[in-house]
């Protein structure tokens, strides 16, 4: 449990990631996502390149970096679906300038604090990806607040896990 | 200005990101160009989708092969258990399903060459190619499968994707290497599809909760559970015919009211997809291999129907040998083995393990029935006492004195032969007239069709049934002997007096005849009248003569007989003339004695009687169907019994 434990201080120094953690990080998110899903059908209620977004937005704490990363790994996502490009992109790049623009004022490296904010983010992003969808492409798409609520607490579990995972690969500057 | 862009570079990067996916979102979601002209996507945006899956896809194949190879390991080298049984099951069903695909390849031509016919042009699925599928679009709004084959192995966009269960979906985007699938669960999908029962067609697509649907259906009762859906082949894409799934359930479309939604459920197994089918072909050719399957398959039905038509052969002689010896069939069709070849026989029912009065053989021989009378006792309810009849104590004189069948010669069971002349017995060949009776005790003056005629049956009489009725009325073949008079005569007696003594001219058509015998007479008594007026009109429904009874035993006047006969009339209708008469002392048909045991004594209603010298005019052969009339009319001569000790003749059919 030790792995899982946060500062409760505010830690202000600037974190950074090796370059290949960067890449990689958001490709096995997306590979996994796309891989099990074909063998566990319920695992889409994860939604594992948003929670690789809202990491990297916090933790870099770069509104600028964290909207260019959410672009980046939503129009990746948009790509393995049938919907047009962009979608996701939308999504998580405002996901990501949020993220980043919170991760510079509260401590993100609280347990607690992570699991409000990615709860919070995962309904904002749900919400926003409906207004897309259902009002801007104009396509069917069926909001159940109980769904989303799951779907919401499942992912906050998930990310406190991942979080935690991946900070012991970051690398501090001082 | 440059204070601005420095405090607020991080909102108008994030404007400046939003703003171009909009418009690019903008670009791709334009109104789609015409189908032949259609593409997924544009250039730009299929490039970034074709980067994308081509970083997702090596590790996603990677992993793919990883696991399929260790899975392949164990399968084929280590779970091996049970391989053999399964094999020949499968052996056995191939087997099964070759015969059954040669029984319906035939129909398939046919139906093929019906289409062509009517320039309908029908797709068969003649050639697929097996696909893994290695990913998923990972996301619940998108039912989204990659695969791994791709436009370097044929596969081109709106390929329909199958699997041995049902359809999957259709081929979305193709790459060098992978494809999408889009799933008929995604709400962008669409198929048409058509409700097997109820033959309601309809289109097909998901819903938000990826279940798939026919949409906007109008409300129809008669959609249940459970019912069958298949495609329709009107959306170009899928053949007709493919399976879809079953209905789940109804439910009303909200936007569009008084349409419904049908809920299916998908026979394939959408949610683990491991291989499908990509239909590459589908025309009207098929492969030499599907070729020599169904030349297999058409062997093998051919030789089971060709096994199955000798054995029906065996059971169903449709010709008539006649060389063969004849049988004890009381059902046999004499007449028609005797006139022509080539007339089938009619199939006979089994015997019956507890026969009734409705079981064929169980009712009375036409030749123990009095003529027209058949018809009176089974309408009454009374049951045919063909099997204790009562007959006439053989008497020279009047003496009152009746026998029934237990005291005669013990039968055979009688047949039921029917009336409309399909197949009348071999001694039937004509029906003698019965004159009318006037009343009660009316002497009815014997016909004996053209007054030759030998009779022995039984003399129906009121006591044997409870209504005091005939009970049996015979169809005596007739014999009929041209220029010479009826003299069979016999008085039926009333009981109460009212026509006792009065002689009842009987047709005895059967009996020997001898020509110039004199005529036997005999008084039957009748203890009611009504009884013997009963007989008398159920004997004669279809009389055509009628004659008073003032005749007495010899017919002073020739009345003009016209004689019934079970079949066609020769010559259109015409008269025919009766066939030549029969020499004294022949013996004609008698089938009577011919059911009685040859050691046995006909029973005594036997009579001889002789035909008057007068030469009269012949009986007039009436059909009484309209059907084909009988060849020929000549009488059948009866071979003697050997054993019989009696004088009386035997006839023999």
């Amino acid at each position: 449990m030790s792995m899982l434990g946060a500062a409760t201080r505010r830690d202000t120094e600037v974190q950074s990631y090796p370059l290949i953690v960067f890449i990689l990080v958001p490709l096995l998110a997306l590979g996994l996502q796309s891989f099990v899903s074909l063998h566990f059908p319920r695992f889409d209620i994860l939604d594992l390149p948003l929670l690789v977004t809202i990491y990297f937005a916090i933790s870099r704490r770069n509104p600028m970096v964290g909207t260019v990363t959410g672009a980046v790994i939503g129009i990746a996502q948009d790509a393995l679906t049938r919907q047009p490009l962009g979608i996701f992109g939308i999504c998580k790049s405002i996901i990501g300038y949020l993220a980043a623009s919170l991760g510079v004022r509260i401590d993100t490296e609280n347990h607690g604090t992570r699991a409000l904010l990615t709860l919070a983010f995962v309904f904002l992003h749900s919400g926003m990806y409906w207004v897309l969808v259902r009002r801007l492409l104009a396509q069917p798409y069926q909001w159940s607040w109980l769904h989303e609520s799951i779907r919401a607490v499942i992912n906050t579990v998930v990310a406190v896990i991942l979080f935690a995972l991946l900070d012991r690969v970051k690398r501090r500057e001082y | 200005m440059e204070s601005f862009f420095s405090r607020y570079k991080n909102a108008l990067v994030l404007i400046l990101v939003l703003l171009a996916q909009v418009i690019g979102v903008a670009v791709q979601v334009r109104r789609p160009l015409p189908r032949e002209h259609a593409q997924p996507d544009a250039g730009g945006v299929r490039l970034i989708r074709y980067w994308a899956i081509s970083l997702v896809s090596p590790p996603e194949r990677l992993v793919h092969w990883l696991g399929t190879s260790i899975l392949g390991v164990w399968d084929n080298y280590l779970d091996l258990i049970h391989v053999r049984q399964q094999n020949k099951d499968l052996e056995a069903e191939l087997r099964r399903l070759r015969i059954e695909q040669g029984g319906i390849a035939e129909d398939a031509r046919q139906g093929q060459r019906l289409q062509q016919l009517l320039a309908f042009k029908e797709k068969y699925v003649y050639q697929t190619m097996p696909a893994q599928i290695i990913g998923t679009s990972g996301t619940e709004q998108s039912r989204i499968l990659s695969i791994d084959k791709g436009a370097k192995d044929g596969i081109v966009v709106d390929m329909p994707v199958i699997t041995p269960d049902g359809i999957v979906g259709r081929i979305r985007e193709v790459f060098p290497h992978t494809s999408q699938v889009l799933e008929i669960t995604d709400p962008t999908s669409g198929a048409g599809v058509i409700l097997s029962t109820t033959r309601i067609r309809g289109i097909l697509r998901g819903n938000a909760l990826g279940q798939p649907q026919v949409v906007r259906v109008m409300p129809d009762d008669r959609i249940k559970e459970g019912e069958p859906v298949v495609t329709s082949g009107g959306d170009q894409i899928f053949p007709r015919g493919l399976a879809v799934g079953v209905v789940d359930r109804v439910v009303v479309d909200p936007e569009h009211d008084p349409l419904v939604d049908v809920l299916i459920r998908p026979a394939a197994n959408l949610s683990q997809l491991e291989e499908v089918l990509i239909i590459t072909n589908m025309g009207d050719q098929v492969t030499p291999k599907q070729k020599l399957d169904m030349i297999q398959s058409e062997a093998a039905a051919n030789a089971e129907q060709l096994k199955a038509s000798e054995v029906l052969a065996e059971r169903l002689p449709t010709r008539i040998d006649p060389d063969a010896p004849k049988t004890d069939d009381e059902n046999s069709d004499d007449s028609a083995d005797a006139e022509g070849e080539g007339i089938a026989r009619p199939m006979r029912p089994p015997s019956a393990l507890h026969p009734d009065r409705f079981t064929p053989n169980t009712t009375p021989t036409a030749e123990s029935l009095m003529p027209g009378a058949r018809l009176a006792p089974q309408s009454e309810g009374v049951l045919p006492t063909a099997a204790k009849p009562h007959v006439k104590a053989p008497s020279n004189d009047s003496d009152d004195t009746t026998q029934t069948a237990d005291d005669v010669p013990k039968k055979k069971t009688p047949e039921l032969v029917p009336d409309d002349g399909s197949r009348p017995p071999a001694a039937m060949t004509t029906r003698p007239a019965v004159s009318t009776a006037t009343g009660a005790g009316t002497p009815r003056p014997s016909t004996a069709a053209g007054g030759t005629a030998s009779a022995s049956r039984p003399v129906a009489n009121g006591e044997d049934t409870p209504t005091g009725t005939a009970v049996h009325a015979t169809r005596p073949p007739a014999t009929v002997t041209p220029g010479t008079t009826p003299t069979a005569t016999r008085s039926v007696t009333n009981g109460e007096g009212s026509a006792a003594g009065v002689p009842v001219h009987a047709a005895r058509p059967s009996a020997p005849v001898a020509a110039g015998t004199p005529a036997a007479t005999r008084s039957v008594p009748n203890n009611e009248a009504s009884a013997a007026s009963t007989a008398a009109h159920t004997t004669s429904p279809r009389t055509t003569t009628s004659a008073d009874g003032g005749g007495g035993n010899v017919p002073a006047a020739q009345p003009k007989t016209k004689v019934i006969v079970d079949g066609p009339l020769p010559s259109g209708g015409k008269k025919i003339a009766p066939p030549a008469a029969t020499t004294p002392g022949q013996h004609t048909t008698n089938t009577q004695s011919q059911h009685a045991p040859p050691t046995t004594p006909v029973p005594t209603t036997q009579r001889p009687v002789t035909a008057s010298p007068t030469q009269h005019k012949g009986p007039e052969l009436v059909p009484d169907d309209g059907s084909k009339p009988p060849p020929t009319m000549a009488p059948k001569t009866v071979k003697p019994q050997p054993q019989t000790p009696a004088p009386q003749p035997q006839g023999n059919r």
